[in-house]
């Protein structure tokens, strides 16, 4: 044993002895972690979050939050003698007069825009793989919340500069809040502390954006990820993968490696981006004044489906005992988004409803072999998308010699159309490529090779699949749609009555499959060839 | 210098150091004094001038504006628009148009300065209006104040114009043009008498002055660096989204694979 080993093993001696760390380190350096790129797309968004928790902690130093009103002597020279709020100048001392601080800035926000996305990929390839299921149901509610709090805390954020965009974006807030039917109006004022702009709302989203929302960020982050290493991580089918084992690597020394290696590429890169790429140039957009509005005024990219689906509400107003219902933004701002959360954090359970199937899945669904659930995916993203882009109506009108009216009628009948039309397509390719992964199974790759046998007959030659290939394409499970009695025997009705009907219909939609090739397919089938 | 040595005791060498001195005195002088041998120029005669441009506008604008600037369906009447507007819409390309969608695009001019000069005499003639403006006569560099102007700017302009003045859509497809690259003459006269979708900023809305920081003011955003690395258009978040989910993302996806590719 050479002395550095020595060393070590005294002072892991020392304590171990004190804290009875030996065995519970043993035991988890140890774990074992599938390996596949697309489990690391939480880690993106969980190495973002420190990113910003440093970069924030940073620009905290220096941020003031105040709505004061003040006149900048600062550098730069476009806004001197300019009367604004000690938050506005306090984020131009740290853009230009801070050393490193312009850099700092961007950082933080690209980092907050990289959060979102991660976060939103990472949910894309939960939901796709069907890794939702139990006994990880209450993992995705926490991951839902966990990407509904990032589009508060970015919203906050964006907030914090009190520039014209940002005061532009609070303004919208406020209507929200006034949206509410009844109390809209004195919520309103609670919030603001008076009538808008009034003087308190920085402090007070200040301290929700760096006190509150991150500390409720780390507890769901910390449950999140204990969560994981105590269901286990999901993994891919496989050969020898099954629901009661984890194939990959040891987290000691392997995952260590590959995850501290990927954090700093993430820094490394988020640190590029804020160096090379201008984010929220806030000195050009100029303190903010509840009388200035600029054109281009947009919400960072997680609220932009909102602003989309507020920009396409017809103007819909009701006057009703001397209150007024603004029915275009409450629908578009409120309704619409409670509805889309809310079902999606009950997904879980509402597919669990229409397979009937309560067991543990451990084995990772191919998107392909859950048709319907990926075509729901689709239907939903495309139903983002559309309102996506209508958020930012006024630059592709501007870029691409559109006109807002077209694009907002396009927007107005392709959110309802296009989300049932991809639906539609998605399942049709899905099946599809059921098809084709039976037509591979049971007849191999086509190899382009033309024989002619002795008594003149071509045919191509199929070369069989590995059987580690041919177990990947068929070690998924077929349920039969569930066989649900609309009356017993005596001829008396299913007491629940419609909602038996409706999980009858459901579960056959969903249990629409190409049925897999069964091994009694694949030995009639003898030589591989037809 | 053997050349030279040889020669320069010969009985020609003085004539032909002369003829060469003034030969090349002669060439650089009209070089030099090329400029203001320039082509044809509109006599500076008013009368002359009114009479050219009335020429112009016969061949050029009539078929649209009419031959007594009365308009007609496709285009207004230009009775009273002043020199101002003429110097703006043909100096600016504008005017006459490309083709007949929603809005008159900005564009290399057709006339050059001479024209527009006739052009605007012409139609000042007929009837008052705001006289054209001369790059000179405007001091904004001197008397402008950027910090003002960027208040102006966003209070009256940025809420069509956008926040850095590129221009933002408005609704039917019109839209708000860029103002970069504008001459300091053009927004002026743009203020004056309100092109197109542009409503009028009449000197007791905001005074002349005013006019001037207002320039400035886009004139410093215009030749402003990009303080934060690259602009990405300065038109605010969208372009922003636009690269975090492109590049941004991709870039980190591609180390991902990269890192989890199982070693050959």
């Amino acid at each position: 044993m050479s002395k550095s080993e020595r060393v070590a093993g005294t002072v892991a001696n020392y304590v171990d002895e004190r804290t009875g760390a030996a065995k519970w380190l043993k035991k988890n350096l140890n774990k074992v972690f599938p390996d596949h790129w697309s489990f690391m797309l939480g880690e993106i968004a969980l190495y973002s979050f420190i990113i910003l928790l440093l970069t924030g902690t940073f620009l905290t130093f220096w941020y003031d939050p105040s709505m004061q009103e003040v006149e900048y002597e600062g550098s730069y020279q476009p806004l001197s003698g300019l009367k604004m709020s000690a938050a506005y100048a306090s984020t131009l001392h740290i853009s230009f007069d801070i050393r490193g601080g312009l850099l700092m800035r961007q950082i933080h926000h690209w980092a907050a825009l990289l959060f979102m996305v991660a976060i939103v990929v990472h949910l894309l390839r939960v939901f796709f793989t069907g890794a939702f299921r139990k006994p990880r149901e209450f993992n995705w509610i926490l991951g839902i919340g966990l990407l509904t709090l990032g589009i508060v805390e970015g919203f906050l954020g964006y907030s914090l500069p009190d520039d014209l965009l940002s005061g532009t974006g609070i303004r919208i807030a406020e209507a929200i809040i006034q949206a509410i039917p009844v109390v809209g109006s004195y919520l309103a004022y609670f919030v603001f502390g008076g009538p808008f702009p009034g003087e308190v709302f920085i402090p007070r989203i200040y301290t929700v954006h760096i006190l509150l929302l991150p500390g409720i960020f780390l507890a769901l982050i910390t449950a999140h990820l204990m969560l994981v290493w105590y269901q286990k991580h999901t993994q891919y089918p496989g050969p020898g993968r099954t629901e009661k084992n984890v194939v990959g690597y040891p987290l000691m020394p392997v995952y260590m490696a590959k995850a501290g290696g990927f954090f700093f590429i993430v820094f490394g890169f988020t640190a590029f981006l804020g160096a090379v790429a201008s984010i929220n140039p806030i000195w050009l957009f100029g303190p903010y004044t509840p009388a200035q509005i600029t054109a281009g005024s947009q919400p960072d990219w997680y609220m932009g489906w909102l602003d989309g689906l507020v920009r396409m509400a017809p103007p819909l107003e009701t006057h009703a005992f001397g209150h007024t219902i603004s029915w275009n933004i409450l629908i578009p701002a409120l309704i619409i988004p409670g509805i889309l959360f809310t079902g999606m954090a009950l997904y879980p359970f509402i597919e669990s409803w229409m397979t009937g199937d309560k067991r543990e899945h451990h084995l990772l669904d191919r998107p392909r072999n859950a048709p319907n659930r990926t075509a729901l995916g689709a239907m939903s993203l495309t139903f983002v998308l559309v309102t996506l882009l209508n958020g930012g109506n006024d630059l592709l009108a501007t870029h691409f010699g559109l006109t807002i009216n077209q694009i907002m009628w396009f927007s107005r009948i392709g959110v309802l159309v296009l989300p049932p039309i991809a639906f539609v397509i998605t399942k049709r390719i899905c099946l599809s490529l059921q098809r084709s992964d039976r037509e591979l199974v049971l007849h191999g790759k086509e190899t382009g090779r033309l024989v002619m046998l002795p008594h003149g007959e071509f045919i191509e030659i199929h070369e069989e699949l590995s059987p580690e290939k041919k177990w990947t394409l068929t070690a998924h499970e077929q349920l039969p749609p569930l066989e649900i009695a609309q009356e017993n025997q005596a001829g008396v009705r299913n007491p629940k009555g419609l909602r038996a009907k409706l999980q009858q219909y459901a579960s056959k939609s969903h249990q629409e499959q190409i049925e897999k090739p069964s091994a009694k397919d694949v030995l009639e089938l003898g030589d591989g060839r037809h | 210098m053997n050349f030279i040595s040889r020669y320069r005791r010969s009985k020609f060498f003085g004539p032909a150091l002369l003829a060469a001195a003034l030969f090349v005195l002669g060439t650089s002088y009209s070089v030099a004094s090329a400029t203001t041998f320039k082509a044809v120029t509109p006599s500076n005669d008013k009368t002359t001038l009114i009479a050219e441009g009335k020429e112009i506008f016969a061949r050029g604008c009539s078929s649209c504006h009419g031959l007594n600037l009365e308009g007609g369906a496709i285009a207004p009447s230009l009775i009273g628009v002043g020199a101002a507007s003429v110097d703006f819409q043909v100096g600016t390309g504008r005017m006459p148009m490309a083709d007949m969608s929603v809005q008159a695009a900005r564009k290399d001019p057709i006339y050059n300065e001479a024209e527009t000069a006739a052009l605007a005499a012409y139609v000042a003639s007929l009837a008052p209006g705001p006289a054209a403006i001369r790059n000179e006569d405007l001091a904004w560099e001197r008397s402008g104040d950027a910090a003002e102007g960027g208040q102006l700017f966003r209070s009256n302009c940025s809420m069509c114009h956008n926040f850095a003045g590129q221009g933002g859509a408005l609704s039917q497809g019109k839209y708000a043009p860029s103002l970069m690259g504008v001459e300091a003459k053009h927004i002026y006269e743009a203020l004056i008498t309100g092109p197109q979708s542009m409503p009028v900023f009449s000197d007791k809305i905001i005074t002349p002055a005013e006019k001037l920081s207002i320039i400035k003011w886009i004139k410093a955003a215009e030749s402003e660096p990009n303080l934060g690395g690259a602009s990405l258009g300065r038109t605010g978040p969208v372009t922003e989204g636009l690269l975090s989910w492109s590049l941004g993302i991709m870039a980190l996806i591609g180390v991902a694979v990269w890192i989890t590719a199982k070693a050959k």
